[in-house]
């Protein structure tokens, strides 16, 4: 029930709204549940709302963890 | 980010995953709690990948279309087809629900008024804003996810003083249908895959008890295919240690936590109530309203509807058998014949995620092999 | 006489079952005729004439990539190409709001000629309409188009092994107009793909048995199709499906698949195995055919007879189902 995209903030307007560009396409995007957005920020949009930031060290980490276990299993 | 979708990766975690079950006695089911869930399952073709594996995949209440009852869609219908000047905004496939008096789709609405598909709640302000003539109300349903952007929105109306904008509300929450399903003792589940981002704003707490008092695994997962697998793997493990918990597999977007601004504008804008679910019935504090204050955008207050609980039901529709996952598509006598995406005789085959309509469009094929 | 108290919906125009359960229960028995029957997009008729009729009734009428106009112009004559006719001749009925700004007719009617000189076709006939402000919406275009037969599809000649051709992107037409209708707040560089297929007609020449050009409901509704009429099941690639970047973008966010979207300058072919990489050059070779691919096969091993099948970028098999209502947005 959760269709949520992660895209990179462009713009912060004062009034909390604002716009992100994902793949180019640039949507309007509403950030009032969220604190200190900020351009250049990932962030998930569902509904047109921006819901949460994206985590680039967990992110990491779970791109390791897949790759590890990729690895593991060509042994 | 593409390690989330490299063929190698999910062949990987599919080998992984078959390894974990061979050594268990009982059969594997894992429920996908979120309708985008079962969809992604679906649509990379991982059901049947994972059936090889040795891991059933059955789908839950997770669908805001399947489990909203017909009664409140006849409500729309009404204000649709007998007042004029009404805009009724809604999201895309909550107009394709068929009723007894048909669908928000098929419907003839009333002179000048119409029905209008949004994407975001806050198109169906601007509407309000467009149009000063008309009566815009807005069919606002969804979960925890969807919740606070529905919240703030009408808390903006208020903010402008718009008197032709009000919102006819279907709030679910998932901890409390969880709960009524695991009671109900009928589903039988070796672990539970947690919808991601209903966990964004509920965070990771609210599942702990489906841990601690049920015994019941479940991992909280992401919506890229190896998101999946890795949680379905780290389901299999709590099995194997004996030990179930609520893992965190999509820790790069849920705070465990949550997001407590947003729980903070459901707080101020709505409270709880009990609430009716197609399928699973009452459940207590399974749904939230308006609050008092803000009558005067809760459309049922406004307009004056009158919704009874269970009205709606259409016999014959095994769809709240689906919910709960007590039986397959197929096992519903009137799927495939009744009950078609074309013509669909219930929400489960009207809902884009909806188990019966995922399951025609894209699980019939069971015996294929994977390239 | 009986007294049907039903009415007509809007969505006995969507395309869907309603659609083709109409014709088929109203339409063909009320004009029993071999001709009719095919139900193709363009009869064939004696003399080696073909002969296809569209009505335009799209909302906006000016989109980013085209207008109104062109797309009456180019939807008539791709029904042509790809029923194996070069297009020739077409005719122009026009039915006007009253009050539609003059400006805005003289720029469909300069579409329109634009893309009547860009295909090679004549408009030899046409009649024009005023009606009362409120009775249409601002214009509807009706263009038949008559063409000379070079080819013809064959079915019956297809075998497992045969290639399915995508001639480019897919899906921008779809989303300019969804774009330019709607208030998604979505800003996409999306350009409708309006255009003549011509180029595509020496390809019947040199080993196609079929081809369609891929509008309502797009590539999966128009390869369910062409399986369901195969004693073969059909297979594509998700990751050979040629997609632009903006498609791409603007669909995932508004949750929409592109397999199910609209184009109208698009074609999807079925070429012999052995003039398979033939054809693709001859297609790549063209502008309006960049970004072609071999995107599947006619298969015999995978699935069943009729299915239309999809490899998944995952390396997961799934059944790919046609277009069953409207596409709609969703946020879940």
């Amino acid at each position: 029930m959760c269709l949520g995209i992660p895209a990179k903030v462009t713009q912060v307007e004062r009034s909390g709204e604002g716009k992100v560009d994902y793949l180019g396409t640039k949507v309007r995007v509403n950030f009032l549940l969220l604190e200190n957005v900020k351009p250049g920020d990932w962030v998930i949009v569902h509904a047109g709302f921006a819901i949460t930031k994206l985590d680039e060290e967990e992110a990491r980490e779970t791109l390791s963890l897949l790759r590890e276990i990729a690895e593991k299993q060509g042994e | 980010m593409k390690e989330l979708r490299d063929k190698k990766i999910t062949h990987a975690l599919l080998q992984e995953i078959e390894e974990k079950v061979r050594s268990e006695s009982e059969p594997v089911r894992i429920m996908e709690v979120c309708g985008t869930h079962t969809m992604t399952v679906h649509r990379y073709g991982l059901k049947t990948l994972l059936k090889e594996a040795g891991v059933e995949m059955v789908s839950g209440p997770g669908c805001p279309v399947c489990i909203t009852p017909n009664e409140i869609h006849e409500a729309c219908l009404g204000l649709l087809t007998e007042k004029e000047n009404i805009i009724l905004a809604s999201f895309g496939d909550m107009t394709r629900v068929p009723t007894r008096k048909g669908s928000l789709q098929t419907a003839i609405p009333a002179p000048r008024s119409m029905v209008k598909i949004v994407y975001s709640p806050a198109e169906s302000l601007a509407l309000a804003r467009a149009h000063p003539d008309k009566e815009v109300v807005f069919f606002g349903a969804g979960f925890e996810t969807t919740i606070p952007s529905i919240a703030l929105t009408v808390k903006k109306a208020q903010a402008e003083n718009l008197e032709n904008y009000s919102v006819l509300s279907a709030l679910w929450l998932i901890p409390p249908a969880l709960r009524t399903i695991l009671e109900a003792g009928e589903t039988v589940v070796s672990g539970f895959l947690y919808p991601g981002h209903v966990s964004v704003i509920i965070g990771v707490k609210p599942y702990r008890f489906i841990a601690d008092e049920f015994g019941v695994p479940g991992a909280v997962a992401g919506f890229e295919p190896n998101d999946i697998l890795l949680g379905i793997s780290a389901i299999l493990d709590q099995v194997k240690k004996g030990k179930p918990g609520v893992y965190l597999e999509y820790g790069r977007v849920v705070n465990p936590e949550g997001n407590p601004v947003a729980r903070a504008v459901m707080e101020e804008m709505l409270e709880p109530k009990d609430a009716f679910w197609r399928g699973l019935g009452r459940i207590p504090e399974s749904g939230l309203k308006l609050r008092k204050r803000f009558a005067a955008y809760d459309a049922q207050a406004k307009h004056k509807l009158t919704i009874k609980e269970g009205s709606g039901d259409l016999p014959g529709c095994r769809c709240g058998e689906i919910l709960r996952g007590l039986i397959a598509p197929p096992e519903c006598p009137l799927y495939q014949k009744k009950c078609t995406p074309d013509s669909p005789f219930g929400p489960c085959m009207v809902s884009f995620e909806g188990a019966c309509y995922v399951y025609y469009k894209f699980g019939r094929n069971e015996g294929a092999k994977s390239h | 006489m009986r007294n049907d108290l039903r009415k007509v919906s809007l969505e006995l125009g969507s395309g869907g079952k309603l659609m083709r359960d109409f014709i088929s229960s109203h339409i063909v028995p009320a004009f029993k005729n071999r001709f009719l029957k095919e139900l193709s997009d363009a009869s064939h008729l004696p003399a080696g004439a073909a002969f296809t009729t569209d009505s335009y009734v799209v909302d906006p009428i000016f989109f980013p990539g085209g207008d109104i106009g062109s797309l009456a112009v180019n939807g008539t004559i791709n029904d042509l190409v790809v029923s194996g006719a070069r297009p020739r001749f077409i005719s122009l009925a026009l039915i006007l709001e009253e009050g539609l700004p003059w400006d805005d007719l003289e720029k469909i009617l300069g579409s329109i000629k634009r893309a009547a000189r860009r295909a090679d076709v004549l408009v030899t006939t046409g009649d024009t309409k005023v009606v009362r402000r409120g009775q249409a919406d601002k214009i509807y275009i009706n263009t038949s188009g008559v063409g000379s037969v070079v080819g013809k599809p064959r079915l019956k000649s297809i075998r497992p092994g045969d290639r399915i051709i995508l001639s480019g992107t897919l899906g921008e037409h779809s989303l300019a107009v969804m774009l330019a209708r709607s208030e998604f707040g979505l800003e996409a560089n999306v350009r409708s793909d309006c255009a003549p297929l011509n180029y595509l007609l020496p390809l019947w020449k040199k080993g196609t048995f079929w081809m369609r050009d891929i509008t309502r409901g797009g590539l999966a509704t128009i390869l369910s199709e062409l399986a369901e009429k195969l004693p073969y099941s059909v297979l594509i690639e998700e990751d050979k499906i040629p997609l632009s970047r903006a498609v791409r973008g603007a669909s995932e966010l508004l949750g929409i698949d592109p397999l199910y979207l609209a184009c109208e300058g698009r074609a999807v072919l079925v070429a012999a195995h052995k003039q398979a990489d033939l054809i693709l050059r001859k297609i790549k070779a063209h502008p309006q055919g960049r970004r072609a691919a071999i995107i599947g096969r006619v298969d015999d091993k995978a699935g069943k007879p009729g299915e239309l099948l999809l490899s998944t970028v995952t390396g997961g098999l799934r059944l790919l189902e046609p277009l069953t209502s409207e596409l709609l947005p969703r946020i879940c």
